[in-house]
Order: structure tokens, then sequence, then C-alpha cells
């Protein structure tokens, strides 16, 4: 039977007339019927968003976090309401494969990493909020070591225009809730799952369901959000997320453009390096704006390319069930021989070669167990203006450049992650004060190796609240 | 039985009949226009081309397939007189453009239709919800488009006075296109903020709006409340959830007719509605016989699918100021059987054509 997923109209189902049909990936048969939602009835409700706020005003930020606990046991573990159906953990897995194409094996890692933060959270609060007593907040000011402190919430809701490449980035909108914001939530196209889960999780362990909507919508129901809400986050392509940028109430998540920077003695020694360069490409079907688009090296790049090449080449395509997985399938193939074709296409520029094509046996559009996919690419670029040296995709990509150390760090365009190993005093300090990284990783730290209480891309707390000068007779 | 429902003979009956009033309505027309002495310039030069003569090949509806399909592209630029036909020289034109976010617009010289439409649509209102003699706000899109004169007109059919707002759908388009959604936000506000003025400052009851002003509008203001009572609503795509949205929650209470139209036909009117079905579905029907749709297989124009399923809509414009034959429109949707009301085909779930939908913004205003 077709599951039936309502909207969530602070945290009331609504079944909508208007449904977009979810087919699996392998064979195209109907998975579920998301309702959709109209942009006039995003703002209707969202006329009303102070009164929903209100509902965590009634509870504590530890008894919010205290309810975050509670929760990441029943998101593992539970069997929860979907729509007007249930979904226990295995469901929810064979669902975010069957629609995603993540495979399973990777969907329970992804579980688990939701899990650990919102068993977590108050370590994640302690991390954004730099050890604030978050007292503060149940009252509107106090005092910590010795100085009063206020901090002025901004909005009402954080709204979160969400994507569909992997269920770990729902991590970053969930502290919202223990710091008593409201939550409107725009899921991807192809994945309403984990954003319905988390929020059935946290209502089923006592959060308030007012504080939770959830619009399957359109692009212009996703402009409702981001203009009606004070302060949200938008996860999408450079080009969907340009007109929103420098609003300073969007937080923007556009593409990652990650990269491992070796200084001149990494690259002479990037075989000890080597697991680490194939995993920050690799880790988590390479979908992540954390994954490795980029190796930038002060010497070797040819070698390493072969090498990383060499390595993945070996991943290969597999079914969505099988235990060993390691690439997420395209829901769309025509999107994936689209991507395939552009490589190619910019191949054709000089100064670059598909390291792996010598390596895989065939294509780089792949089949396996009904699904389509792309296999791991290395390209090795001897220019670093090539326009492969700055391209991200939806797979594991990665472009091997060489330039001189002197240069490397001014030559490497933004970098939400950085991992920069080098044992150079003078090459470390150059990344300590380098503009282009956003997360600096110094040392062997792989790029997808995260710690939510070091937040990247901005910090939620900062962008909820507002530290106020206060004084109180 | 209640004498009002129709019996399937009754309504085989009226089917019949209406299509033999359309036989004789597309004899008429295609005299009229290919008659060298009423004819439009347009049409009599291409009749030169034809392999037949319409005046006597015509016989009927179905004979219009001798023409083939009307391209739209003819009504780009001018000379836009080649439109007009010599029986109606010398009486005062109006030109209406539809399109125009992107080169040149399409126009259609208009003299009496649009009144006449708009007279027939409001002839079949309701005279408790849109009362006589009671003030319109006219809130959608006006300059070069037929929308403003014919809410005009209609209110003043019916003694009463339109006001207006002024709405550049065309900058809407441009907003949309480079995803300036924080200007278009402000452009609605700004539309919207001089609609309220006017409703607070005036005793309107009758309302023409656009499925997206609508939604704006009700988000400042209970127009319900404020005395409106008959809303007709148009202008963009608009499927059942938002007639379900606007009965339910927007305009509880108000009498909402959804309408279908452009500046190449009349004015299609949603179906009835009954409160106790709740079935939303938005049914068009068109005004026979001086316009009518086809819903037909997209790869064969020709074909018209059974009714129930979805086809792209052939419109056809049958009036002494405009021929239009067979027009393969940009929207398709399903079948619609004949009812009483209308004994003659309408369109349910009406929608842009699906091979258009990656490349055509709609509903943006």
């Amino acid at each position: 039977m077709t599951i039936r997923i309502p909207t969530l109209r602070a945290g009331e189902p609504y079944y909508s007339l208007e449904l977009q049909t979810l087919t699996d990936v392998r064979d195209g048969s109907p998975v579920a019927e998301v309702s959709q939602t109209l942009p006039g009835m995003i703002a209707r409700d969202l006329d009303r968003i102070e009164e929903h706020r209100r509902s965590l005003d009634a509870f504590t930020v530890t008894e919010l976090v205290e309810i975050c606990r509670r929760a990441a046991r029943l998101f593992m573990e539970a069997e929860l309401p979907l729509g007007d159906s249930t979904q226990t953990p295995d469901d929810y897995v064979r669902q975010l494969a069957a629609t995603a194409g993540m495979p399973e094996v990777m969907g329970r890692a992804n579980m688990a990493k939701i899990e650990g933060v919102m068993s977590g959270i108050d370590g994640v609060l302690d991390g954004l909020t730099r050890g604030l007593d978050l007292s503060v907040l149940d009252g509107g000011w106090g005092s910590q070591d010795g100085r009063r402190l206020s901090y002025l919430r901004q909005t009402e809701a954080l709204g979160a225009i969400l994507p569909n490449n992997s269920p770990g980035v729902h991590n970053l909108w969930i502290p919202a809730i223990p710091l008593k914001v409201a939550l409107v939530l725009k899921p991807g196209s192809a994945e309403p799952w984990t954003p319905y889960r988390i929020a059935q999780a946290m209502i089923q362990a006592g959060c308030p369901k007012e504080a939770f909507s959830l619009y399957p919508t359109d692009y212009s129901g996703a402009a409702e959000v981001l203009l009606r809400t004070g302060r949200s986050m938008f996860f999408g392509d450079a080009a969907t997320v340009e007109s929103w940028k420098g609003t300073g109430k969007v937080e923007i998540h556009g593409p990652g453009w990650s990269k491992v920077i070796l200084g001149a003695d990494a690259a002479r020694d990037f075989e000890h390096h080597l697991d680490l360069l194939v995993g920050s490409v690799a880790a988590n079907g390479g979908r992540s704006c954390i994954n490795a688009s980029g190796v930038w090296a002060a010497g070797n790049g040819r070698e390493i390319a072969e090498a990383m090449a060499e390595r993945l080449a070996r991943v290969q395509a597999r079914p969505l069930d099988h235990p060993e997985a390691q690439l997420a399938a395209f829901p769309d193939p025509e999107i994936a021989r689209r991507i395939s074709e552009m490589i190619d296409q910019q191949l054709e520029t000089p100064g670059a070669e598909d390291v792996t094509a010598r390596y895989r046996d065939g294509n780089r559009v792949a089949e396996a167990g009904g699904c389509t996919f792309l296999l791991p690419t290395v390209v090795y670029c001897e220019d670093p203006s090539h326009p492969l040296a700055a391209s991200e995709f939806i797979f594991p990509f990665a472009a091997v450049v060489e330039t001189p150390a002197d240069e490397l760090l001014s030559s490497i365009g933004p970098t939400l992650i950085g991992s920069v190993i080098s044992g150079d005093e003078t090459f470390r300090r150059e990344a300590l004060e380098s503009l282009s990284i956003d997360r600096l990783n110094l040392g062997p730290i792989p790029t997808y190796q995260i710690s939510w209480d070091q937040p990247h891309e901005g910090n939620l707390f900062e962008h909820l609240y507002h530290q106020r000068a206060f004084q109180a007779a | 039985m209640d004498s009002t429902i129709a019996t399937p003979t009754d309504l085989s009956a009226r089917v019949a009949e209406a299509k033999e009033r359309l036989d004789a309505h597309v004899r008429e027309i295609v005299a009229w226009h290919f008659d060298p002495a009423t004819g439009c310039p347009f049409w009599l030069e291409k009749a030169e081309s034809f392999d037949f003569d319409p005046r006597s090949d015509v016989k009927g509806y179905d004979d219009l397939k001798l023409f083939g399909h009307f391209e739209d592209e003819w009504l780009r630029g001018g000379p836009v007189r080649r439109w007009v036909p010599k029986g109606l020289a010398g009486q005062p034109l109006y030109v209406f453009e539809t399109g125009g976010s992107t080169g040149i617009p399409k126009s259609r010289i208009n003299i009496r239709d649009f009144e006449i439409d708009y007279e027939t649509f409001g002839d079949s209102l309701s005279g408790a919800s849109f009362p006589p003699g009671s003030d319109w706000l006219m809130l959608g899109p006006t300059g070069p488009r037929r929308l403003r004169l014919a809410i005009e007109h209609l209110a003043q059919h019916r003694d009463g006075i339109s006001f207006h707002v002024d709405l550049d759908p065309r900058w809407v388009s441009k907003l949309v296109k480079k995803s300036r959604w924080d200007e278009l936000d402000a452009y609605k506000e700004h539309v919207t903020d001089q609609a309220l003025k006017i409703l607070r400052a005036h005793e309107i009851r009758c309302l023409f709006t656009t499925p997206k002003l609508l939604e704006h509008l009700c988000g400042k203001l209970d127009i319900v409340q404020a005395g409106i009572t008959g809303i007709f609503c148009g202008g963009t795509e608009m499927n059942a959830e938002f007639h379900r949205f606007a009965r339910e929650e927007l305009v509880p209470g108000a009498d909402f007719i959804p309408v279908y139209g452009n500046t190449l036909m009349g004015l299609a009117r949603g179906g009835p509605f009954d409160p106790a079905e709740k079935d939303y579905t938005i049914t068009y029907y068109p005004p026979v016989p001086r316009a009518l749709f086809e819903i037909v297989d997209p790869d064969d124009l020709d074909r018209i699918v059974p009714h129930g399923e979805t086809g792209r809509v052939l419109l056809t414009t049958l009036t002494k100021e405009f021929f239009m034959p067979r027009f393969a429109e940009r929207d398709e949707g399903e079948r619609a059987a004949p009812i009483e009301q209308y004994p003659w085909d309408g369109v349910s779930n009406l929608r842009l054509f699906s091979r258009f939908q990656k490349s055509v913004a709609v509903g943006v205003y």
C-alpha cells in the first residue's frame, strides 16, 4: 500500500489534494504520496507562529534537552507515526533507500549520526554557546562568571530548506528546539523521511507538536518559508542559493568545495595519507559538502592522482541492500548521465585527465540492482585554473591539483572544510590565516570528520540569538 | 423525482441540441470571415492558399479540421489591422495583449467581444452573492490586458462600479525568473496595500483577483468580514487544493467562482460546487458556441481522448470579431463530460501542459 505523508501544520497532519508521488529508484513503483503545501497556506500558518513557538516556553532548556535525549532513542528504535500508518527503524532505512537512493548500510550509519547529536545535544549546545549557562534563555537574562548576560531571540521560527543528499545534514537544525525556536521545514523532494521521523520522535518524547511544521512544497513555497521566517537555513546548489546571499537572515549551505591540502612534506609522504585522501572523497557515498572534491598538493600531484584512482576504482556499484554498498544511486538516471557527459566535455579542455578511467572496467555510469550510479572519478589537473579543478558533484569526485607550496593556499578558492596536512610551521600559520577556508582541520583529519559542537557555515546559536547589552537594577 | 435533475435522455438531447447550434454557428462565422465583403485581410489572404472553399465546405464544427491548427505566432507583431473584419470597419477598436514577458506580445483586436463575454458570464452570477448594484474591486493584471476593461464592464453591466489597482504581470515574471523573491514580496505588499485601502474606504461586495493575491489579501484582512460576498478568481493556474483552501480557510461563506480565460477566448466558468460533496475538482466549461475546447491526444491532435482521460486543450474561438480554429493551448487536463447546465465538454484539473512545465513559470502573481 502506498504510504500517505501529510503536511504537518504546527504539528497537525493535513492531507492535501495536491500530491507528489515518490517512486522507488529501482523499478519506478510508487512508494509514497506526499501532500504538497500551497505557498499561501504556509504564509497563513506563519501568521500564528508566535503562538506556536510559545508552546516551547512551557519547558526549560534543561527539560527540552532531556526531550531530545529521549527522542534520540525513539528515533533509533521506535515504531513512530508516519501519516496514517507507522514506521519502524527498518522501514525508515528501506524507504530512504527506495526514494533517495541511499544504500541501507549508509542510511543506518546516518541514523547513528543523528542519534548521536540528539542524545549528546547538551554537548552540542555547549559548543554552540561556548559554555553559556542555558538557564539564561529561560529567564531572559542571568549571570555567569560575575557578569550579567542577556540574549535576545531573533526569530519565532527557524525555516529550513532541506536537501535530499544525506540525512546527516538534519543534525544542523535539531538544536533549534532546545533553544526554544519553532521549526518550519521544507523537506527535500525525494527525502521527507528523515525530518518527518525526527519530528515524530521529538513529539513522542514530549516536545509540543506546535513547534514542528513540515511543508513539502515547490520553489515558491520554499521562498515563502525563507521570506516569512526571521532566520533560516537553505541547502542548495550555487545557482539556487545565490539570490538569498547577504540578507543576514538566511544561512546558506551551498556547495562545499572541501579539500585536503598537502604541504610539500605531506605531498612527499602522500602514501601515508592515502586512506585519509580516499576516505575524504568517498565516505557516505561522496554525497556531502564535507566530502573532499579537491586534493591540492605542493608536489607529487600525478602520483597522488594515480594512487587515489587505483584505490577508488575498486569501489563498485552495488544494490542498495548490499551490506558493503559504498555508492548512492541517482533517483533520476538521466541526471547521472548528464553529469558524466559534463565531466567528459570539460575533460576536452586541455590540462586534465580522468585518471580513474585507466583503472576501472567500463564506463563512469554503472548500473546495479536496478539503479544507476556514477563510479568514483579522480581527475588530475595540471592547471589550477582548469574548470574541473573547482568542480563538485554529488558522487565521489576529486580533482588533484599540484601547485607550488608558496602559491597553494592563495589558489584553492572557497573551501568549506580544509584538511591541511603539513609539519611546516610557516605553511600551518598561513593555513590558520587563510580566508578561503571555513572549517580548518589542522593535521591529518579527514574532511568528513566533524564535531557538531564546532559548527561550520555559521553557528546556529548566533543565527538565532543576539547578545544584547543589559543592566538590571 | 427532482425536476431539476436531468435524466440521461434529457442530457443527450441537450447535448445534441447544443451541437446543432454549434454547427449552425460555425457555418455563420466561417461564412462571415471568408466573405470578401466582411472577412479580415488575414483570413481572406490565407484562404487563397486553401485547397477547399471554407464557405461551401465547412458545414459544421468537425469540418474546422480543414483549417489545420491556428498558430498563435500569427498574432505577434503587426500590422494588427489585418485582423479587423471588413464587416466591422469603422467601429472603435481595442487591442489586447497576451504574453510579452520576453519578446513581442501577441495582440488581438476587440470591438465588443470582451463586453459580450463578460455580460454572458455576469448573467450567470448569483444575485445573492454578487448583488446587482454593488461595487467591485478588480485586483489583477491591468495594462494592455483584457481583464482591466472586462471587469469594469461586468461591474457596469450589473449596475456597479469597479475599483482598480495597477498590476504589471510582466514585471512579476521578471522578478520570478531572476529569483528576486524579496522584491516580488514587496511588489505583492504594494499591490495588496492599495487593495486594503479601497476595501476599507468603500463598500465593496464583489471581488475579482488571482489565486496568489487572494492568499495575500486574506493574510491581511478577513475579507468576508469586511463585506465581500462574491469572488471570482482566475488569471493564473488554480488546482483543487487551492479551491479547497479558498473555500475552507480563506473565504469561507463567500461565493467562490473559479474562472479560466485569456485574451484569445472568452471566459470559461468553473462548474457548480456542492458543499455537501466537497469535491473540489475544478471543471471549466467554455462559453459555447462563442468558444469551446476539445481535449486531445498531444501526439495526435485530431484524436479526442475519452471522458476522464488526460489530454491537451485545443481551443477554438468563433466570433464575428475573431476566428481561431483549433489552437493547441499550453494547457492540459482531463476531459469532462457534459452536464445539464453546460451540455458540452469541459476540462478538469487544468494545468500547464506537462511537456512545458520545465520551461514556463506559472501562477506567479
